[in-house]
């Protein structure tokens, strides 16, 4: 099998875990990490994609992403924080009347 | 030899670390396997010559945003039913729906629906990249740096409140 093949394979299996992660568990710290998980899934195909056409583009692509993610949770953990401060529980079916 | 040996050592605890995010009950624990996920493919990178991208993952990734998500963890020791029942009433529908998902994307993979550009597949360092972030992307590397500020500003606003709430 093609490594480059191979590891695309292993960036799916690692977006979809992400994804069935982020769907399935109940707790919201876990749901932030398995979207960190699909974030990497996605940086490994970029890299795989970059290395293979021998372009910088994907590299600098995937460093963005990397600032995007750092943002992401240096936002998402506070309001988590309020969240729990509020309810005492990281239960995210606790926080259904938050839907629109 | 012992590189494809490597690769294959890294990939599969990737996916194990993957698979015990799934599983496994507690928050640290999970935390855990995402580090050791995260190392894994720090690993590849570094097998595949995008040194420079291995850096920043265990750098940014391991070093920042996971070392913030355990501080969290310790912060929020909270016991509730999140702790006894791992898994949320959609458990079957999001299996079945990332079982097909997988399965569509591995077999375009398969087939060869996504196109995988043809290259030596060579290494490159730090040097190529820094040239084309701050020759051709320049801009963009100011956005993060705006990007980083507004978050900043974002969660310290978040703080704000949580306090003019409680006073």
């Amino acid at each position: 099998m093609d490594r480059s093949q191979f590891l695309l394979w292993v960036s799916l299996a690692l977006f979809s875990i992400g994804l069935l992660g982020l769907i399935v568990r109940r707790n919201l710290l876990v749901m932030l990490m398995c979207m960190e998980l699909m974030l990497n899934g996605v940086n490994l195909s970029l890299v795989t994609f970059a290395q293979r056409g021998g372009s910088v583009e994907g590299a600098v692509l995937v460093f963005l992403i990397f600032i995007v993610a750092a943002s992401e949770i240096a936002i998402a953990i506070p309001i988590v924080l309020l969240l729990v401060r509020d309810r005492l529980t990281l239960d995210a079916g606790a926080y259904t009347d938050l839907k629109g | 030899m012992i590189e494809n040996l490597l690769l294959i050592a890294f990939a599969t605890a990737a996916v194990t670390g993957g698979v015990l995010m799934i599983v496994l009950r507690q928050p640290m624990r999970v935390a855990l396997a995402l580090i050791a996920t995260m190392i894994s493919l720090g690993g590849i990178y570094g097998l595949l010559g995008v040194h420079v991208i291995a850096v920043f993952q265990i750098m940014i990734y391991v070093g920042a945003v996971m070392v913030f998500m355990v501080y969290a963890i310790m912060l929020l020791d909270v016991r509730d039913p999140s702790f006894t029942e791992r898994y949320s009433r959609l458990l079957w529908p999001g299996v079945a729906a990332c079982t097909v998902l997988a399965g569509v994307l591995m077999g375009a993979v398969w087939q060869g629906g996504i196109a995988l550009p043809n290259g030596l597949g060579e290494s490159f360092g730090v040097q190529p990249f820094s040239a084309a972030f701050l020759n051709d992307y320049w801009l963009y590397f100011e956005l993060t740096s705006v990007l980083l500020v507004v978050a900043v500003l974002a969660a310290v606003a978040v703080v704000q409140l949580r306090s003019v709430r409680r006073g």
